[in-house]
């Protein structure tokens, strides 16, 4: 698999003229530019970075996977919830110069190659737990980062404290209303969210991590 | 077992699923900025920073120099406008500021940071004025609107309400009111528009309800003619009204486009919102209400004082409800404005009905109250033979039914009526009842149907999908016009080079383009049954325009009706009110899609429990703007604030209608929950609040006494 070269200040995946970095005009001096890979849904890509550039642009300007959604830019929407190195972040709130190494996965790559939908997308569609879909991307990013943070026994404000530490925290409806508040939904599906977590958290239960269900 | 619409004609009804959900939940939906044609700039725009006065002077020096800046547009450069009919939409024409927040100048640059860089170097010179942007009821220029929203008459009066209140036997005499609230749909409004200069040809991407009105506007704002613009509007991130009528960023992402010969993307900032979208304009209420000792209605008067902004006139219709909602001899329902130098109000989810019906609702609990009867009984007891304001029949209505099933389901009847009567530790548990009405809207469209030698069917219609499932709703109504499968028949909408259809607003998009749609498909199905053999290479079609039919005058009264219950423990130690459950009943005429039309009803139901708890907005008197112009200070509900919630209903059969026997469903849901949750805050506490949203420094200040 090549590493592609873009050049972030072009202005779109199609306006860089071959790649190579524009004029003077076009866009921050060299010295406000940084090389930067980032491996996204597991295909490297170097950069010539803005250092003012967030990895959400990264993402929607440089790579077109828009995917990744900007409700807020601000870190109080969640609609841009992406994973690096497997953590769920705010892509909005995260300068890509400084995620150099880092491992992106986008809602494009999280059901990995293939036509086969992740269990999260197969329970968000069966559920109905979606209406104008646009923050949707990052519900299901962010589903999937709280289910691996509950697996590997990180207590949220609603889990009972007789618990024993660093065990695996069971999803329930309070665990997953609690750890999905991050996520903002105007149309309101958040009960059909509900719903759709614990389908794909059962799947879970099930195939690899049994027992986390209540 | 329910049909499951793969065989034919029996789609309606059933809950098939979204169309375009794959998309959606892979990531592969692309909204509208999300088109990135080749040297496509983005642009952000400059909001005043003064709330009433004109613009002196723009350096723009500074901005230019910063690499990567394109161009920087003011009221001295911009291209010129034809005035628009929408006053909204006339942005940098003049130096005028009407408030503050309106957009001063646009950077067009290269990338996304450099238009803020540019945008923040920008340097603008005002003459500011003395601004008024403090509604109160008895504001000298008030004046009395001869039409409030939607066309309703701003005052209407039967009979003699103010010697019937004197004189009534049990008197309720409140005063209430709704602050301004904010859309805040998740995609920002957010517009993509290429103008090819050689070809003499707009395309825009933009995010809106209805694409036909943006091709209309643009047209007549620029003087192109129709047929050189394409407006899409594929995959839009929610509206709520607020991308109900084109904004200014449509306007300004096709001037910079003009202008510079790119495609140009303008997304507005989240903070800019409020300020240019439209909102809620807060309303200040006063209801009277007289009722004979068994609790009967003889007087009922709904007042209301808004405001609307200096540059156009919109009027939140509050008392519309009570015209429609109980039987009463004597009646007054009246509307006031004060213009202000405030952003423009506008739509958002249910105008009129979801602030008319939290104050309505909430004042019949206060007359049962008083009365010492159950909220419910007293509603059935009120119930109207015939519409009160028009005296029309009611094409249906089942507003008793909902409430008696919502009752039953609730388990209504196992509640003590005295408020305060149940204790959990320091929690406080109550329960509450509203109703739920919102007119039936309709309008003409066009639609087309196209028979392919393949078996398949298209339907073509400029129907906007914001996210009820249109294109899928859309598909059913086509497959049983035509007698076939679903899965026969795709859809194409979300683009004004199909047939003009009317926007997605009012919740009579389905009705008006499934009434087309429907129309084009029985035309369709005659011509095949004409035709001898498979059609033709290109297909066989007919064309639907449903104009003098769709938007004839009723003689009915046409609405829907719901009822809602909710459940609220108040902490009286922190003062935070948790809505435990609610459930709503509806009666909507045919439901179309249970799947789809079951997540509209929670949608609104949870609207409007952000309404009554989380959600509220405050205009500063000394600044001239929101203080709360973000989603960190503006509190939609999140998961955490949402409980339990069942939505039901009831099947209507309604032959005055549509086709389809449909009554809209995206704006019942918010109207009556606001009103339910205060009623259980009520009923928890024996404290009336009258000023949502309930936020634990009103809950506990109430609770002190």
């Amino acid at each position: 698999m090549g590493s592609d070269m873009h050049d972030s200040t072009s202005g779109g995946p199609s306006g860089g003229g071959g790649g190579a970095p524009r004029g003077a005009g076009a866009g921050p001096p060299p010295e406000h530019r940084s090389a930067t890979t980032l491996r996204v849904n597991g295909k490297p890509h170097t950069l010539l970075v803005d250092h003012r550039r967030v990895l959400l642009d990264v993402l929607r300007e440089d790579l077109d996977l828009t995917g990744s959604k900007k409700g807020c830019d601000h870190g109080q929407c969640g609609a841009c919830t992406v994973l690096v190195d497997g953590r769920r972040m705010n892509s909005c709130l995260l300068l890509a110069v400084s995620l150099d190494g880092s491992e992106i996965t986008t809602i494009e790559g999280l059901a990995g190659d293939g036509e086969e939908l992740h269990p999260l997308q197969r329970a968000f569609l069966d559920r109905d737990a979606f209406q104008c879909g646009y923050c949707t991307p990052g519900q299901i990013c962010s589903a999937a980062g709280a289910m691996s943070e509950a697996a590997a026994g990180h207590p949220s404000h609603v889990t009972d404290p007789a618990l024993p530490s660093g065990r695996p925290v069971p999803l329930d409806r309070a665990e997953i209303r609690e750890r999905l508040s991050g996520n903002l939904c105007r149309c309101g599906a958040y009960p059909r969210i509900v719903e759709a977590v614990r389908d794909a958290a059962g799947q879970d239960a099930a195939g690899r991590t049994e027992g986390v269900i209540r | 077992m329910a049909p499951t619409g793969t065989s034919p004609g029996t789609s309606l009804g059933t809950p098939a699923e979204r169309r375009e959900g794959r998309l959606k939940v892979t990531g592969a939906a692309r909204y509208a900025a999300e088109h990135p044609l080749p040297g496509r700039a983005h642009a952000r725009p400059v909001p005043a920073a003064i709330a009433r006065g004109r613009v002196t002077a723009v350096d723009a020096s500074a901005a230019l120099a910063v690499p990567g800046v394109l161009a920087v547009l003011t009221h001295d450069n911009a291209p010129r406008l034809a005035d628009p009919e929408d006053a909204t939409l006339a942005v940098l024409q003049d130096p005028h500021v009407p408030h503050r927040g309106w957009f001063v100048a646009l950077v067009v640059a290269e990338t996304l940071e450099a238009a803020r860089a540019g945008a923040a170097a920008v340097r603008v010179e005002y003459a500011e004025e003395a601004h008024d942007v403090t509604l109160t009821a008895d504001h000298p220029e008030a004046y009395e609107p001869e039409d409030a929203n939607a066309g309703q008459p701003g005052v209407r009066e039967h009979g003699h309400p103010a010697s019937a209140f004197d004189s009534a036997e049990v008197r309720v005499d409140v005063a209430y009111e709704v602050p301004p609230l904010h859309n805040h749909p998740m995609e920002p409004h957010t517009s993509t528009a290429h103008w090819d200069r050689e070809r003499d040809r707009l395309t825009v991407h933009t995010s809106s309800q209805g694409g036909t009105t943006v091709r209309d506007t643009l047209a007549a704002l620029f003087g192109l003619p129709e047929d050189r613009i394409t407006v899409v509007a594929d995959h839009v991130g929610g509206g709520f009204g607020s991308k109900g009528t084109p904004r200014p960023d449509v306007v300004l992402a096709t001037m910079a486009s003009r202008h510079t010969g790119r495609p140009v993307t303008v997304a507005l900032p989240r903070r800019f919102m409020p300020a240019v979208v439209g909102h809620r304009a807060p309303t200040l209420h006063r209801v009277r209400m007289g009722a004979t000792a068994d609790g009967r209605l003889t007087s009922l008067t709904h007042e209301v004082a808004t405001y609307t902004s200096r540059v156009k006139e919109f009027v939140e219709q509050a008392a519309v409800p009570a015209r429609v909602m109980y039987a009463a001899p004597h009646s007054r329902t009246a509307h006031r404005v004060v213009p202000l130098d405030v952003p423009t109000p506008s739509w958002m989810r249910a105008p009129g009905e979801a602030p008319g019906m939290y104050v309505l609702e909430s004042a019949v609990d206060e007359l049962a109250t008083e009365l010492g009867m159950d909220p419910v009984e007293l509603r059935i007891r009120n119930e109207p033979d015939r519409e009160p304001d028009t005296g029309k029949p009611f094409s249906s209505r089942h507003l008793v039914e909902c409430l008696r099933e919502g009752a039953r389901r609730f388990g209504w009847a196992r509640r003590d009526p005295r408020p305060g009567s149940r204790a959990e530790g320091p929690l406080l548990i109550g329960t509450g009842v509203a109703a739920a009405t919102y007119p039936v809207q309709v309008a003409a469209s066009t639609a087309e149907a196209r028979a392919l030698p393949d078996g398949s069917f298209v339907v073509r219609i400029n129907a906007t999908d914001i996210g009820t499932g249109a294109r899928t709703v859309l598909a059913q109504v086509a497959a049983d016009s035509l007698g076939v499968s679903l899965e026969r028949v795709r859809t194409e909408v979300g683009s004004s080079d199909l047939p003009s259809a009317p926007l997605a607003g009012g919740s009579s998009g389905t009705a008006s383009w499934g009434w087309a749609v429907h129309e084009a498909c029985v035309r369709l199905a005659a011509r095949l049954a004409d035709h001898a053999g498979p059609p033709p290479g290109t297909g066989l079609s007919a064309r639907a325009d449903t104009a003098g039919q769709a938007d004839a005058e009723s003689s009915y009264a046409r609405h829907a009706f719901g009822a809602h219950f909710a459940e609220a423990a108040v902490d009286t130690v922190t003062g935070e009110v948790r809505v435990r459950r609610m459930l709503g009943v509806f009666a909507a005429g045919r439901i179309l899609n249970a799947r789809t039309a079951r997540s509209q009803f929670i949608g609104g139901m949870i609207m409007g429990l952000g309404m009554a708890l989380t959600e509220g907005s405050t205009m500063d008197a000394a600044f001239g703007d929101f203080a709360e112009s973000d989603l960190a200070s503006y509190h939609v509900p999140v998961n955490a604030d949402v409980p339990e919630i069942e939505a039901h209903w009831i099947e209507e059969a309604d032959t005055h209608l549509n086709p389809m026997g449909s009554k809209g469903i995206g704006e019942i849901g918010i109207v009556g929950s606001a009103a339910a949750v205060g009623n259980a805050v009520h009923h928890a506490t024996g404290v009336r609040f009258r000023r949502p949203p309930l936020t634990p420094d009103k809950v506990l200040s109430g609770l002190a006494g």
